[in-house]
């Protein structure tokens, strides 16, 4: 027994040590933490169970059959965060560059079968060179392993990735089909092709980070939902952000104790929206004033920052945000807009989170490249993801909710809940000046004429009281009760049921 | 007494007349120009008239308007406050042809010290003391040179119609006086379209001390002793106070006289006051007389008890001051400093935008006159003064100790503000001293402002507070639904609060009505907090004594700022503050060989070229932002290398306009 006990030991040290002394020194010498490291960080102190310490590759050629390190380049488990359970895996890039094997591929399957089985979130700190490439066709069978299982288990239980290093190749695509990609500057790209194959290519010279490092991957293809300084900083906000995810699409959103007063009234929100029109303002001061505590996890913050998504509280219960930002493109809708805001109120309906849409919408982006785009298609998920949502939908449009725009930001029309105005709302087919140009072009020639009729329409159209004639919005609130009266809505809708009719599943405009 | 007044002015002054007024049972009349729809002083008067445009020329300096709104309301007086029209001797006049009171002086008394060598003269002849110098206008830089030498060097060449420190140059040598003489005539001539220059003897380690004087329409004149307001920022206020560190019984009284001698002489009327510098050896000179309420009066009214505006309203109805100069007793210590928004490390730039949060200090002997409120804005078309902020005690030290509290408990968030500046005022050894002058500022942050450093004890506290906090939200992450086993996490004791390349290993317990904090070898310290999580000011007590101290961070990572200076600070696990080393020390770009885009907007334009020198202070570029027209001016002397936008792009913050060499 005792020798048995011994020999446990003495493999489970080999197992931690990874890829040796020189390999654990090379990856924190490029500022890298080891993928053990990195769950010490994640996980609540001693809360890790690791599984498959001991697995090998199964692999004799190229002198595979002399090199074996237990655990195969990837450490899975389950812990948790802040209590609540998480299944993890870590690749470990100082063994075997994190390369993925076929045994390595199983570890990560068996993890994630559970996690789905149990309900609870998977986490992928991944930072592999790729595939095993002594092993071939049957790392590729690997990989596809996984994919299968990402797709089973898409809106079954929330999926993050948390990109740490190389990421490239088909090895990208079980990144992509999770909810919420990560990454870490400078250490970290996602790429399909590398440079060299770009370059031989399409003759253009770029770096790794240019072609798909955090910031490219944030900032220009939207790939990516958030990058981080570093490892650490990247690993307390995942254990910041997995406070605000269900467990699976069977839980509820958790609620965390909060003494932030659902009765808060903020005075300043009376002045937010400026008297002109035309001038902007920040949405993500209406944001930060009615969330509990002023804490919201924002979402691709630096990719189509015309739409604002995230997460926050509400009475200490997770809600997911959508909001127009007049900032930015006057807060129009584009492409990139609706796909960003489209996917994450899918998120949001699979796992029960209730959405609040916050509304300031001139319209569509006009122009060749949004109509060459395919803005019809695009703007159509939205449109798609807002309909089909049935968790409680509460809308607020504080100025401007136009034409077509207005139905697709979750409107009462597509079964919002609760829709509310500020008394700031102009809920038309367009703006006055717009309006008035098509309606008496006739007088276009008569300036006086123009601002009359204009003015007429202001009077008439631009405001919250012809909607709120029709039902299409509830009440129109003063703007410092917001918080209050968004709360009241929750709290009435927190046991809410809708269906959809039975289909095997919705065809959504791709 | 009158039934109604309009208050000629805008901002905190007229906020602070009306809430007299409203006392004393007047009803008040604001008046407001475009930008102004929504101020505060239009929401506390009791009536509004819009007087125009944003411009100031287009609404609070237009005589014609204001009378209109008085006849519109029936508003028999007029409080003209300070700036604006309140020393404009026609507007007096044009009141009284009206029939209608002015709240203030009367027009020959503006008219007489509105001139600064008129003022001298007058002065001289009712036997004040004035600083010696040539009061009669001087032809050119020969004669200028034949005088200078006859005073005596240094000397000071001043725009006789000058103001704010335009015009104004020190010259030690004859080399000197003759460029400053040219120069100040220069200046004098595109501000104030008036080249007259006079010398005078240029006074070293000055401090600026004034006498409020209060006279009635029946002969009657006091003063109420004086304000030192020697900490300035060219030729700006920063700080004011009464009594005065400096001045003796002697001294006091000696100047009182003379403020007194010299109202008298001018025939004044209501309150107004009489600037003195005042030299190493306490001989003072007279500098100018202000005919209308200073902004600093609050700190005159807390040492005397008195309401300067209701006196003032009661002289402009006819009464008699209801004190003599034997019933004025001061009392205690009383401080102001003035809130800008401004950016102290970017040479105090104005700044201008909504204010999202806005909570200032109040308590006891805390005093607050503003002119906004949170979700206000601050524009670029008046002056940006956001607050006075006035606090009071038995003595100088007490009074400087509820000063810094309340400078920590103010929070401002949105602009660009100075609390930070004047609580690295506050802190200084030689203003506790009351070592002050003129020179303070220039002196004590010789490379320019950048920053408080905290105290060893300060940041032994700040370090606490922080583990204090982290502790105090992981009891509640730890409260989170959902979790697997039936015992929550348990919460370690050990964290390490790291800043920087620093990092503190702390031990955290919960004990009783707070925490328990021993960092490193040091004592324990007791740590109660009073502070929910996302409020702005958390203030704790630290073995019994409050701080207070500002918290802004999503609990990661956040900043506490106490005392005019900031740290980051993330609370960490003693395995995760392990493995910090291995994090990769990334050099910030150096961001200030860029001009960056302070705000989304358009640039609208670029007014350097590539190559150019420019001076600090310079425009570099226009961008349009929310419908306003942002200059963007030099930092400091540079050359511009490349520029990197066009007119016409859309800018994003922090994007790059141009590239300094």
């Amino acid at each position: 027994m005792q020798e048995i006990l011994q020999q446990l030991e003495e493999k489970r040290a080999a197992a931690r040590a990874g890829g040796g002394a020189r390999r654990v020194a090379a990856q924190h010498g490029k500022g890298k933490l080891t993928a053990r490291e990195r769950l010490d960080v994640l996980l609540d102190e001693g809360s890790f169970e690791e599984w498959d310490m001991f697995v090998e590759h199964r692999s004799a050629d190229f002198g595979m059959a002399d090199q074996k390190i237990p655990g195969d380049g990837v450490v899975t488990g389950h812990g948790t965060i802040n209590g609540r359970l998480v299944f993890v895996f870590s690749q470990d890039f100082t063994v075997f560059g994190g390369s993925l094997s076929e045994a390595h591929a199983e570890k990560i399957c068996k993890i994630m079968d559970q996690a789905t089985q149990v309900g609870a979130p998977v986490i992928g700190l991944n930072d592999s060179g790729g595939a095993r490439i002594q092993e071939g066709v049957a790392s590729l069978a690997g990989y596809a392993e996984v994919f299968q299982r990402n797709v089973l288990a898409s809106g079954v239980v929330p999926q993050i990735s948390l990109i740490m290093g190389p990421c490239a190749g088909g090895a990208v695509y079980s990144p992509a089909m999770t909810d919420f990609i990560f990454m870490v500057k400078d250490s970290s790209y996602m790429f399909v092709t590398g440079p060299e194959v770009v370059k031989t290519v399409t003759h253009e010279t770029v770096t790794q980070e240019e072609l798909g490092g955090a910031v490219t991957h944030t900032t220009r293809s939207g790939v990516a939902d958030l990058a981080f300084e570093n490892d650490i900083e990247a690993l307390l906000q995942l254990r910041r952000f997995i406070d605000f995810l269900p467990a699976s699409n069977r839980a509820a959103p958790p609620t965390r104790p909060t003494e932030d007063d659902p009765e808060r009234v903020e005075a300043s929100l009376d002045t937010l929206v400026p008297a002109n029109p035309n001038r902007p303002y920040d949405m993500k001061e209406l944001i930060l004033k009615i969330v509990d505590e002023g804490d919201f996890f924002e979402l691709q913050p630096e990719y189509a920052r015309n739409i604002i998504t995230g997460f926050a509280r509400m009475e200490g219960s997770t809600v997911g945000i959508v909001a127009n930002q007049p900032l930015v493109l006057a807060g129009c809708l584009d492409i990139d807009s609706a796909k960003k805001a489209a996917r994450f109120v899918r998120f949001c309906d699979c796992f029960n989170i209730p959405i609040l849409t916050f509304v300031d919408v001139p319209g569509f982006l006009p122009g060749t490249a949004q109509e060459y785009g395919g803005i019809i298609k695009h703007g159509a998920k939205l449109l798609f993801a807002f309909a089909e949502a049935t968790v409680p939908k509460v809308t607020v449009i504080t100025r401007k909710a136009y034409g077509g725009a207005y139905d697709v930001m979750s409107s009462k029309h597509l079964r919002g809940d609760v829709n509310y105005a500020w008394p700031s709302a102009e809920i038309a087919v367009m703006g006055p000046k717009g309006a008035v140009e098509i309606i008496f072009r006739g007088d276009l020639g008569d300036p006086a004429k123009i601002e009359a009729r204009t003015e007429e329409y202001r009077q008439k159209f631009a405001n919250p009281f012809v909607a709120g004639s029709r039902g299409f919005i509830d009440d129109v609130i003063r703007p410092r009760s917001t918080r209050r009266r968004i709360c009241r809505a929750l709290a009435m809708l927190r046991q809410k049921k809708l269906d959809n009719p039975w289909k095997k599943h919705d065809n959504i405009p791709l | 007494m009158f039934s109604k007044i309009l208050i000629a002015n805008r901002g905190e002054i007229a906020c602070r007349v009306i809430r007299t007024a409203r006392r004393m049972g007047i009803k008040t009349v604001a008046v407001y120009s475009d930008a102004d729809a929504d101020a505060l002083h239009v929401r506390e008067s009791d009536e509004a008239v819009r007087i125009g445009p944003a411009a100031s020329a287009e609404s609070y300096l237009r005589i014609d308007r204001m009378i209109e709104a008085c006849r519109q309301t029936g508003a028999e007086a007029v409080h003209p406050g300070y700036g604006f029209l309140s020393e404009k001797a026609a507007f007096a006049e044009a009141l009284a042809a009206a029939g209608i009171v002015f709240i203030g002086p009367p027009p020959a008394a503006i008219a007489a010290m509105g001139d600064k060598i008129e003022s001298k003269k007058l002065a001289h002849a009712a036997g004040v003391s004035t600083v010696p110098g040539h009061l009669g206008v001087i032809p050119d830089a020969e004669t200028a040179l034949r005088i200078a030498r006859e005073i005596g060097y240094p000397v000071m060449v001043k725009a006789s119609a000058g103001g704010g420190g335009k015009g104004m140059r020190i010259a030690r040598t004859d080399g000197e006086l003759r460029e400053g003489f040219r120069s100040a005539a220069n200046e004098a001539r595109s501000s104030f379209a008036d080249d007259r220059v006079f010398l005078e003897k240029y006074i070293e380690e000055p401090r600026h001390i004034e006498i409020q004087v209060l006279g009635d329409a029946h002969g009657n004149v006091i003063h109420l002793g004086e304000r030192e307001c020697s900490i300035q920022r060219r030729h700006q206020k920063v700080f004011e106070e009464a009594p005065s560190p400096f001045l003796d019984e002697a001294t006091r009284a000696a100047m009182g006289a003379q403020a007194v001698a010299l109202a008298k002489a001018v025939g004044y009327r209501s309150a107004g006051t009489v600037e003195f510098i005042v030299d190493r050896e306490r001989n003072f000179y007279f500098l100018e007389m202000n005919t209308r309420l200073q902004v600093e009066h609050p700190v005159t009214e807390w040492v005397t008890g008195l309401d300067l505006v209701e006196l003032m309203i009661r002289i402009a109805a006819g009464e008699r001051l209801p004190l003599r100069q034997e019933d004025v007793r001061l009392s205690g210590w009383a401080i102001e400093a003035r809130v800008y928004a401004e950016d102290p490390v970017r040479g105090f730039l104005p700044s201008i935008g909504r204010l999202t949060r806005y909570l200032p200090p109040t308590g006891d002997d805390i005093r607050v006159d503003t002119g906004i409120y949170e979700g206000a804005e601050i524009t670029v078309h008046y002056d940006p003064m956001i607050a006075k902020l006035v606090t009071r005690g038995a003595s100088r030290e007490a009074a400087t100790r509820r000063m810094a509290e309340a400078l920590d408990a103010f929070c401002i968030r949105g602009l660009s503000h100075n609390l930070g500046f004047l609580a690295a005022v506050l802190g200084k050894e030689r203003f506790r001293r009351g070592a002050l002058s003129t020179n303070f500022i220039a002196e004590e942050f010789p490379g320019g402002y950048a920053g408080a450093t905290l105290s060893d004890e300060a940041k032994r506290n700040l370090i606490a507070v922080a583990a204090a906090v982290r502790r105090r939200l992981a009891e509640r992450e730890s409260r989170i639904s959902g979790q697997v086993s039936t015992q929550a996490p348990s919460i370690g004791a050990q964290w390490v609060v790291v800043s920087g390349a620093e990092q503190h290993a702390v031990m955290v317990e919960p004990a009783a009505g707070g925490y328990q904090v021993t960092a490193g070898g040091a004592a324990t310290q007791h740590v109660a907090l009073d502070w929910r999580p996302g409020e702005p000011i958390l203030r704790a007590r630290i073995d019994g004594v409050l701080s207070v101290f500002q918290i802004d961070g999503d609990g990661v990572g956040f900043r506490l700022a106490h005392a005019g200076a900031a740290m980051t600070v993330r609370v960490l696990r003693p395995a995760a503050a392990a493995l910090l080393a291995h994090m990769p020390v990334k050099e910030a770009p150096d961001l200030s060989r860029f001009l960056l885009s302070p705000m989304p907007g358009l640039l609208v334009g670029i007014a350097v070229k590539e190559g150019q020198e420019v001076k600090a202070g310079e425009e570099l570029a226009t961008v349009e932002a929310m419908k306003m027209e942002n200059v963007l001016r030099a930092e400091r002397d540079g050359r511009v290398a490349k520029i990197r936008a066009r007119a016409g792009d859309s800018l994003a913050v922090d994007d790059i306009i141009l590239e300094f060499a």
